[in-house]
């Protein structure tokens, strides 16, 4: 097969398509935490209001299609806002970031509630405020719980990510549709493709794996979900 | 344009000829991921050391790789072998296979948590191992299974949109294109979301009432009901 | 005695899991209509003896014949010899889906190909028998142990077999629950069905039982009538134990 050279003359597409990937999927990690975590701690903690809101939000965003969700986002809200001149790459940051957040608030709420209600008392009796309670006691443990959880919507994002095609972010799925327009040369294109993102995804969830055992502490959290 | 006139006699019938589709999609898809998910849990927890790899490899091979690849892969790939599927043929192959290998997971799941002395007893009775299967370990694994099910059934509701990036013409593309065709962007997709949400509602009180019809009774359920 | 009347021959079984040889070398025929009591400290091979027997676990050394017959090495014919070899576990392990009646339905529909009427009407003679029809259409999480353990006897009951293992039946139950079982076991034993039965019930072994056989080690240590076991002086290694039971149980 004269598949490995078209590869190698592609390489630096394709290597460009992977970090786009790897740029999309870490962008909406990372807004998945800053967002989901104070969501949870609404919705654990927060006022009757708040935690409604953050009902509606998670239902939303959980509710539709990621297809329908880029679209709405890229073709109608953001222009409307005036957003209009944003790249396709933050747009669909941004879509899959806050579609992570809702999915990942769920996820860290179950571990905050899963701290033994214990905690909390044995904190306030030494006087810390609720704050510093939620602070220093749950949300170290709540984090450590929510770890395992956390690592498996890497997986889920990185297959979401390749939607992003759908409103013309240049990631990896982009780039090989496009090679395989150019050389005519599709199934085995298609393969390496999916080969590569299989790498990705396990490589990935390997890495997020090996994370969890180095902050892991002895004796905590095998019972504790 | 009048915006009673474009929604009830644009908007409204393009998405319900494509809710049609999408439903149809749906309706193809569920029962076969369903069934090969059986086959492929079974075949891994019960099966031959073969047959075993093999149903584990398809699993770590689709869960892998993003649907919407695949999708490619059975639509713009196949041809250059010389198979050749339909669009809506190849999303529904492409739901299937996605679905059978996420369901697999949670039926293997399940059957791994009924108790060792259930295939004991019904082999005591002179069972053979694949009725014992049938008739003692599915019905209950099954049961235990219906929350992770749900959700991969909801799953299949929300991805089945994929099947317009194959040109299908399902719930989602119908607003793409009145969305095109009128610039009509925000109110086409919040529309289309609007009945994905009302899919995906109904489906999940539909399984809490199937949960509980299902239940074996002095059972308590410990396990929440489907989540979106 | 006439050798035709032994349903059960057992040969020199031998079962090792690892380095760890439960049982080692273990003979023993059963007469048509007799019950057999096994006694001994926990971890002697008596339950993975039984198992043995109906080849639940295969030994590693030893044949058992059934009415004649090998059941070691019979290969697919093996699912006949357990219809034929009736067991009660010692967590009833009753289908949990299931209602009692069905319980004791589901292997005459499967395994004998029974008619559903028929497998219906069998069922529920089966669990007049021990008690439970009543509780017919219960499902087993809304039964007592006792009732659950007196429908498991009634689903064992039901494939008509030659003889019943009996793995600890009243280990799992609180007193009151075990003397309902041990009723039915004696109701059955009057009646003449053959019994194998693993148990620590010294009232149920010396009132029923034809012969008890001590076991210690991985062999059967002394064996004979429970009252030459318990007071002939030749015989003191099962009265040590269960002295030391009885010590335990006054501390």
């Amino acid at each position: 097969m004269d598949i490995l050279p078209i590869l190698i003359d592609w390489l630096p597409y394709l290597l460009s398509g992977i970090a786009s990937t790897l740029g999309l999927v870490l962008a909406a990690l990372g807004l998945g935490v800053l967002l989901g975590l104070p969501m949870a701690l609404g919705q654990v903690y927060g006022a009757r209001p708040v935690r409604w809101v953050v009902g509606i939000y998670v239902w939303f965003f959980r509710g539709l299609p990621i297809l329908v969700l880029l679209f709405l986002f890229w073709f109608g809200i953001f222009p409307a806002l005036g957003l209009g001149e944003l790249s396709a790459f933050i747009v669909g940051a941004v879509v899959l970031g806050l579609r992570g957040a809702a999915y990942q608030s769920q996820i860290f709420r179950g571990a905050i509630q899963s701290v033994g209600e214990g905690q909390m008392i044995a904190a306030r009796s030494l006087g810390m405020s609720r704050l510093t309670a939620i602070r220093s006691v749950i949300l170290p443990q709540a984090m450590r719980i929510a770890l395992p959880g956390w690592s498996n919507e890497y997986p889920n994002i990185l297959t979401d990510s390749a939607v992003c095609y759908a409103i013309g972010v240049v990631e990896l799925l982009t780039i090989t549709s496009r090679m395989v327009t150019q050389t005519h040369i599709t199934m085995p294109i298609y393969l390496a493709a999916a080969g590569i993102f299989i790498v990705l995804n396990y490589g990935g969830l390997k890495l997020l794996h090996r994370l969890e055992k180095r902050i892991a502490i002895p004796g905590f959290g095998t019972g504790a979900m | 344009m009048d915006q009673a006139v474009f929604f009830f006699e644009i908007l409204l019938p393009a998405l319900m000829q494509g809710l049609v589709v999408t439903l149809q999609l749906i309706a193809c898809s569920a029962p076969f991921g369903l069934a090969l998910g059986v086959a492929v849990a079974v075949g891994r927890q019960y099966g031959n050391p073969v047959v075993s790899w093999l149903c584990k490899t398809y699993v770590f091979l689709i869960k892998g790789t993003p649907l919407l690849l695949l999708l490619f892969i059975l639509y713009f790939g196949l041809p250059s072998i010389g198979i050749t599927f339909t669009a809506f043929v190849a999303s529904v192959v492409g739901f299937i296979l996605c679905n059978g290998a996420y369901n697999a997971e949670y039926i293997r799941g399940a059957l791994i948590s009924i108790k060792e002395g259930q295939m004991v007893a019904a082999q005591a009775l002179g069972m053979t191992r694949w009725q014992a299967i049938r008739n003692v370990i599915l019905p209950q694994a099954l049961r235990r299974a219906i929350p992770g099910l749900s959700n991969e059934f909801i799953y299949l509701i929300k991805y089945s949109s994929l099947a317009y990036m194959i040109t299908v013409i399902e719930l989602s593309g119908a607003g793409k294109l009145v969305a095109t065709k009128y610039f009509t962007y925000t109110e086409s997709f919040a529309a289309v979301g609007i009945v994905y949400l009302v899919l995906v509602s109904i489906t999940t009180i539909a399984v809490t009432i199937l949960e509980k019809r299902v239940a074996v009774p002095g059972t308590v359920r410990a396990t929440p009901s489907a989540q979106l | 005695m006439n050798n035709n009347d032994i349903v059960l021959r057992v040969e020199d079984i031998h079962k090792s899991f690892g380095d760890n040889e439960v049982l080692r070398g273990v003979s023993f025929d059963v007469r048509r209509g007799e019950t057999k009591v096994f006694i001994g400290p926990s971890g002697t091979g008596k339950s993975t003896l039984l198992r043995c027997i109906n080849q639940l676990t295969p030994p590693d050394r030893g044949r058992v014949w059934l009415d004649g017959e090998e059941v070691t090495n019979s290969g697919a014919r093996i699912n006949y010899f357990r219809q034929k070899i009736g067991m009660v576990f010692q967590n009833f392990f009753l289908f949990d889906h299931l209602t009692a009646v069905k319980n004791v339905e589901l292997a005459l529909l499967k395994v004998r190909g029974m008619g559903k009427a028929e497998a219906r009407e069998k069922a529920l003679t089966e669990l007049r028998q021990v008690g439970m029809e009543d509780w017919a259409d219960h499902y087993p999480a809304e039964l007592s142990g006792g009732q659950a353990q007196r429908v498991s006897i009634a689903r064992a009951l039901a494939m008509d077999p030659d003889v019943i293992l009996f793995d600890e039946p009243t280990s799992a139950l609180d007193p009151e629950l075990t003397r309902e079982v041990l009723e039915v076991m004696k109701k059955l034993a009057r009646n003449g069905m053959t019994m194998l039965v693993v148990t620590h019930e010294m009232g149920f072994a010396c009132s029923v039982a034809n012969e008890v056989l001590f076991m210690e080690n991985g062999v059967v240590a002394e064996q004979g009538s429970p009252d030459l076991l318990l007071h002939d002086p030749r015989f003191t290694r099962m009265k040590d134990f269960i002295g030391r039971i009885d010590s335990r149980m006054d501390d």
